[in-house]
């Protein structure tokens, strides 16, 4: 009992310290705010949006015990195609351009998904393994749309979306995340869906002895795993005005430490989308923390990769704890 | 309510059971007795559905069974109760007791979500009705801070609550303390006088003799003994066992 306290206290410690650290810090050094301080707020919040989103869809493949490695290139991926397609149409209407860019993305960038769950579901090939190999293919496939540059794209609409805030307050990448977050979190803790999802993770056997269909629901995780992808690359051409096919790559460690952050275990059957969301904001804090005290950039993937490290030897001595010292 | 004539299996050359007779009423406890390889498993696993006989016959409530599959033979209210491959560790009771088969209700008329509060007292009533003693504070806990024994009685009210007639239970204290081995065996005693029959196999004999109503002895694929427990002594059993 003890330990699922501890289990959903954890992520809060680690937002706590890293919020006082970089307070401190910001306070001693250069004698200013870090926190309160509404830019700082707004970037914050911008920087955790996209590997919040890829978060998310990973979030419930872990949930059930996978794991999804080609999220950074499905991102990438779909940003190029997203700014190809779009940019494509540009003698058309912009907002019909942008509304069939998105919707032919979106069906578009589930393809890697349907075939990572078809690998695992099917043909029982490792999620690590499955979708290793899928990363290689996504990148592949956005360097070839890209033809190994940056697409840009001319849609005023699509600049107005990334750009401008809602009130001169809330970034819309950010209010779209967060909207995605609440029915996440809906989907993973009130329906069948996510009561299933839980259950294979924590017994896949006792999830097919019940009558589930665990075949079909780990090829529609997948499918997640890769929308969330997509989502994140639209996000990302939105704000850039530019699809790139590497613009996931640094954002898989990210995400993933966001994850195990947020308190899900690598062991799968547990993890929550409001700690993968702590998560996401622990990594944003650390990122821009460290550009805000002046500190090189590099440490920042120096930095992450640490934190991977820690969840999950925390996670570990968890899960040790919980089975009796064994 | 179970009647099985004459069921013969192969499995490549070996004859797993051969010209296998036996039967079951409500409210009955039968145990299965048998050295490995005696055939216990695989006449567990034609009456669950899992296997179907080369020949002979079974029927079941006075119709004949030809369950296909352990689905179709749940769906009879036969049910099967394994030692470790019965629970989501990280799901409630409640949740458990309902897995695949969640309760809905209406959410702001959009949409249908887990009724989990239905859960909760329904899995409260059906584990008081056996008699089971789950504290209040560990309802919602993840079962894996239960106890083996707790978790079995999870298993089986599970199996109660969608109206199994017939359990069918493979080594059920195998696995459990002594404390924890007697409240199962109370657990059985409970479920012989709501009707319910149960297959009980154990290698255990100071078990059998305290649950069972009748003991079927098998060796080699043939039963080579079958009595009254009252009948019977341990000493039988055991020499029945390993020379027919």
């Amino acid at each position: 009992m003890k330990l699922d306290v501890i289990r959903s206290i954890w992520p809060w410690l680690f937002l706590l310290s890293m919020s006082v650290f970089f307070e401190v810090w910001a306070q001693l050094a250069y004698d200013t705010s870090f926190l309160f301080n509404l830019f700082n707020i707004q970037s914050i919040l911008t920087f955790a949006a996209a590997p919040l989103l890829l978060g998310i869809g990973v979030t419930f493949v872990i949930i059930a015990g996978g794991i999804d490695l080609s999220i950074g290139f499905a991102m990438g991926f779909a940003a190029v195609v997203f700014a190809t397609i779009t940019s494509s149409l540009g003698g058309q209407d912009p907002l019909v351009a942008l509304f069939i860019g998105v919707i032919a993305t979106m069906l578009i960038v589930m393809v890697p998904g349907m075939i990572n769950g078809w690998l695992i579901a099917g043909l029982h090939i490792p999620p690590f393994i499955g979708t290793l190999g899928m990363y290689g293919v996504a990148r592949g496939l956005g360097f070839i749309v890209a033809d190994g540059v940056t697409v840009p794209v001319n849609n005023p609409i699509l600049f107005q979306l990334g750009t401008i805030k809602i009130f001169g307050l809330i970034p819309i990448p950010v209010l779209i995340t967060a909207i995605v977050v609440l029915i996440a979190h809906f989907v993973l803790s009130q329906t069948r869906f996510g009561q299933y999802t839980y259950a294979i993770g924590g017994n896949r056997e006792a999830a097919l002895r019940a009558g589930i269909n665990v075949k079909r629901h780990t090829l529609l995780l997948y499918m997640i795993s890769a929308g969330f992808a997509g989502l994140a690359g639209l996000i990302y051409t939105a704000r850039f005005s530019a699809g790139a096919a590497q613009a996931g790559e640094p954002l898989l460690l990210d995400s993933i430490a966001a994850v195990f952050i947020g308190g899900a275990s690598f062991f799968g059957g547990s993890g929550r989308i409001f700690g993968t969301v702590i998560g996401a904001l622990v990594i944003a804090i650390i990122q821009f923390g460290l550009v805000f005290v002046d500190v090189e950039p590099f440490w920042q993937f120096l930095a992450v990769g640490i934190v991977i490290i820690v969840a999950v030897l925390v996670d570990q001595s968890r899960t040790r704890i919980s089975n009796g010292g064994k | 309510m179970l009647e099985v004539k004459g069921v013969s299996k192969h499995f490549g050359g070996v004859k797993a059971l051969n010209n296998v007779s036996m039967n079951l009423q409500a409210g009955e406890v039968l145990a299965l007795a048998g050295d490995n390889g005696a055939g216990k498993s695989t006449l567990i696993k034609i009456i669950s559905g899992v296997h179907a006989p080369d020949t002979g016959s079974l029927a079941y409530q006075d119709q004949p069974l030809h369950a296909n599959s352990p689905l179709q033979a749940r769906n009879l209210g036969i049910e099967t109760i394994y030692q470790d491959l019965a629970l989501a560790d990280n799901l409630d009771v409640g949740a458990n007791i309902f897995l695949g088969r969640e309760p809905m209700k209406s959410f702001l008329g959009m949409t249908q979500i887990i009724d989990r509060q239905r859960m909760l007292k329904e899995s409260r009533e059906v584990l008081h009705s056996l008699d089971i003693e789950i504290p209040e504070s560990s309802l919602e806990q993840p079962v894996r801070n239960l106890s083996g024994g707790q978790r079995q009685a999870i298993a089986i009210s599970r199996a109660i609550y969608w109206n199994a007639k017939l359990l069918i239970m493979d080594e059920p204290t195998a696995a459990l303390g002594v404390p924890e081995q007697r409240k199962v065996l109370e657990l059985i005693d409970k479920l012989r006088t709501q009707k319910i029959g149960i297959i009980f196999i154990s290698h255990n004999l100071n078990d059998i003799f305290a649950a069972s109503d009748r003991i079927l002895i098998l060796r080699q694929g043939r039963v080579v003994g079958e009595s009254k427990i009252s009948e019977t002594s341990r000493e039988k059993v055991v020499s029945q066992m390993v020379s027919g």
